[in-house]
């Protein structure tokens, strides 16, 4: 099945950047047509993702295949790694420091929204090494 | 009426196809061709930022001359709250109504005045809890037409109720009909206008099937007769029905305050509101009621068919409103139909590549093919707003490569290569022309011995 793929590299030290790729993305998929419930379910998932890997990890980099039905999106981190992911599910639990918080990030809704607004959400992390999230949203007609 | 009608147009003759409105449209509706700007109709959204930015002032918008009011047997003005800022030590709103009757108009009804009803009308429906919040309001038609366009999840957030010149046209109209006995035929209502895409709006609405409005004339159109005849009054009548409420709709953050409730956000100028939006609808705006967005500066008082700048126009509204009451019109009972849109907003996807999204996929991923050749600094010399946007137009058969200079200065300079390296083979006096070497690309001739003695030179 054809495909689009596209490369973003998340930088780590600009926090007014944080949200470039997930915006790109959905105008991309805007100006395909894309079904608009999908458009807006990968930008908020995406645009989480997005802030946790500026936060926690000092960036990395954004994967994204869109295909006709689905649209695939991996983000890669070498950050410190999560170390215990259910806890990090819940809502309101949050690790991030008090300047982030301050501009109203850090809420502990990341992970439970990209949850909540994917179809597959897939977390692979090791202490120290780093964080691979594997996000996919398909579209409903 | 023409679907596509525009009160933004071009005046061809003053047009220099310069890059300075291409760059500006919010919603990339205007290309160079053949040294001219062309508005591409279905995207424009009459916002007037091209009018503005005109530096030869070939951007006009189209809006009826006074004398458009002769067809009618009454006449009113509509005279919309931006109007009362454009001039200088007023201090009684009555002097500009009063005048407005000296020009011909049988009788004068305040903008501001259907505004008060809007504002209660919003508040009447925030309180049923039924609205999508935030809503968003549909107030300012260029704001409205730009969420038809690029914001298909945020059209059920915008209010459906119809804007203040409409309730005013509505309420001047049935009041005359009492009065006169006239039909509704021979009774014509004009709104003085500050802006472009209100013109468009009374053409060609959104949310009704015609306008209660009769035309528009700009601002800028009267202001000259206007404050001559002002000078000229000897007495003044007292026409003025509006108070605080509804004369603060003239800038941004009236509409909002009117609504007594602090959860609000009120943004203005065009690229202000595209961030807004953007934001909106990725649900990063949260806790909010009320989004109230002007594609303007400033709000109304800065349309493009003001006369004087937004800033002194607000400041002397705020002056002029200091011994208004609050609010003089009131909305007895439920939100009548009248002033309710009759339909959604729906969306229309004009930016999009094609209906058939494989086939968008494919157009897309040409586009960005081509763009990795094109030399990414959006200068406009193409004709095209950006690089992408060229990439955009030449997959769908509307551009050509060559279109960029600096491809094209590529190509010069290829061509200049393969023509001097053909020119070595020109043949000289007495010697055999070898044209074997000579290739397209320019290689072939530097093994030959003749195109040595022309490059010496």
């Amino acid at each position: 099945m054809s495909s689009i793929n596209l490369h973003y590299d998340v930088p780590g030290d600009d926090f007014t950047r944080a949200g470039e790729a997930s915006s790109e993305v959905k105008r991309k998929l805007k100006q395909l047509g894309y079904n608009s419930d999908a458009i807006r379910r990968v930008a908020i998932a995406m645009y989480e993702a997005e802030i946790n890997m500026v936060i926690h990890a000092n960036g990395g980099v954004a994967q994204v295949q869109i295909y006709p039905d689905r649209v695939d999106i991996q983000m890669k981190d070498q950050g410190p790694g999560i170390p215990d992911v259910e806890k990090a599910m819940q809502e309101g639990y949050s690790t991030a420091p008090d300047n982030v918080r301050s501009l109203g990030f850090g809420a502990g809704m990341g992970l439970p929204n990209i949850k909540k607004y994917t179809d597959e959400m897939r977390i692979e992390t090791e202490i120290g090494k780093g964080t691979d999230m594997y996000l996919s949203v398909h579209v409903k007609e | 009426m023409d679907r596509f009608f525009h009160s933004v147009t071009l005046d061809a003759g003053k047009c220099l196809g310069c890059t300075n409105c291409i760059k500006r449209c919010p919603t990339e509706a205007i290309r160079v061709r053949d040294g001219k700007a062309q508005i591409i109709s279905e995207r424009c959204i009459d916002c007037g930022e091209c009018i503005r930015v005109c530096p030869h002032h070939a951007k006009k918008a189209k809006s009826d001359p006074l004398s458009a009011i002769e067809g009618f047997k009454y006449k009113i003005a509509v005279p919309a709250p931006s109007l009362f800022g454009q001039f200088n030590n007023l201090d009684d709103i009555d002097i500009v109504l009063t005048g407005l009757k000296h020009m011909g108009f049988d009788d004068v009804f305040e903008v501001s005045r259907g505004a008060e009803i809007v504002s209660d009308a919003t508040r009447k429906l925030m309180n049923t809890g039924t609205l999508k919040k935030p809503v968003i309001s549909s107030a300012c038609p260029a704001v409205v037409r730009l969420i038809r366009v690029r914001f298909p999840d945020l059209c059920e957030h915008v209010l459906q109720l119809k804007a203040p010149m409409e309730t005013a046209a509505l309420m001047a109209k049935q009041e005359a009909a009492e009065k006169t006995g006239l039909p509704m035929s021979e009774i014509g209502a004009f709104f003085i206008t500050p802006c472009p895409a209100k013109v468009t709006d009374i053409k060609v609405p959104i949310g009704q099937q015609r306008s209660y409005l009769d035309g528009a004339i700009a601002i800028s159109e009267i202001f000259p007769k206007l404050s001559h005849t002002m000078d000229k009054l000897t007495e003044v009548e007292p026409i003025s029905q509006s108070g605080v409420i509804g004369v603060s709709w003239a800038g941004s953050g009236g509409e909002s305050a009117a609504l007594l409730d602090e959860k609000y956000l009120a943004a203005d100028g065009i690229e202000n509101v595209i961030r807004v939006l953007e934001e909106l609808e990725d649900e990063r705006i949260r806790e909010l009621d009320f989004i109230e967005l002007n594609a303007c500066s400033g709000g109304c008082v800065g349309g493009v068919l003001g006369v004087e700048n937004a800033y002194v126009a607000k400041a002397r509204i705020q002056r002029l409103r200091r011994y208004l009451p609050v609010s003089q019109n009131h909305l007895p009972g439920a939100v009548p139909d009248k002033i309710k849109w009759e339909g959604e907003l729906e969306f229309a996807p004009v930016l999009k590549l094609s209906s058939d999204l494989e086939e968008a996929m494919r157009m897309m991923e040409e586009i960005d093919d081509i763009c990795k050749d094109l030399p990414g600094l959006d200068c406009g010399s193409c004709g095209a707003p950006s690089c992408r946007a060229l990439a955009e137009d030449m997959v769908k058969g509307l551009a050509r490569k060559s279109d960029c200079i600096f491809v094209m200065r590529e190509q010069i300079q290829d061509l200049a290569s393969t023509l001097s390296s053909i020119g070595g083979f020109v043949p000289h006096h007495g010697e055999e022309p070898n044209f074997k070497g000579a290739t397209v690309n320019g290689e072939g001739p530097k093994e030959s011995p003749g195109s040595h003695e022309f490059e010496s030179e």
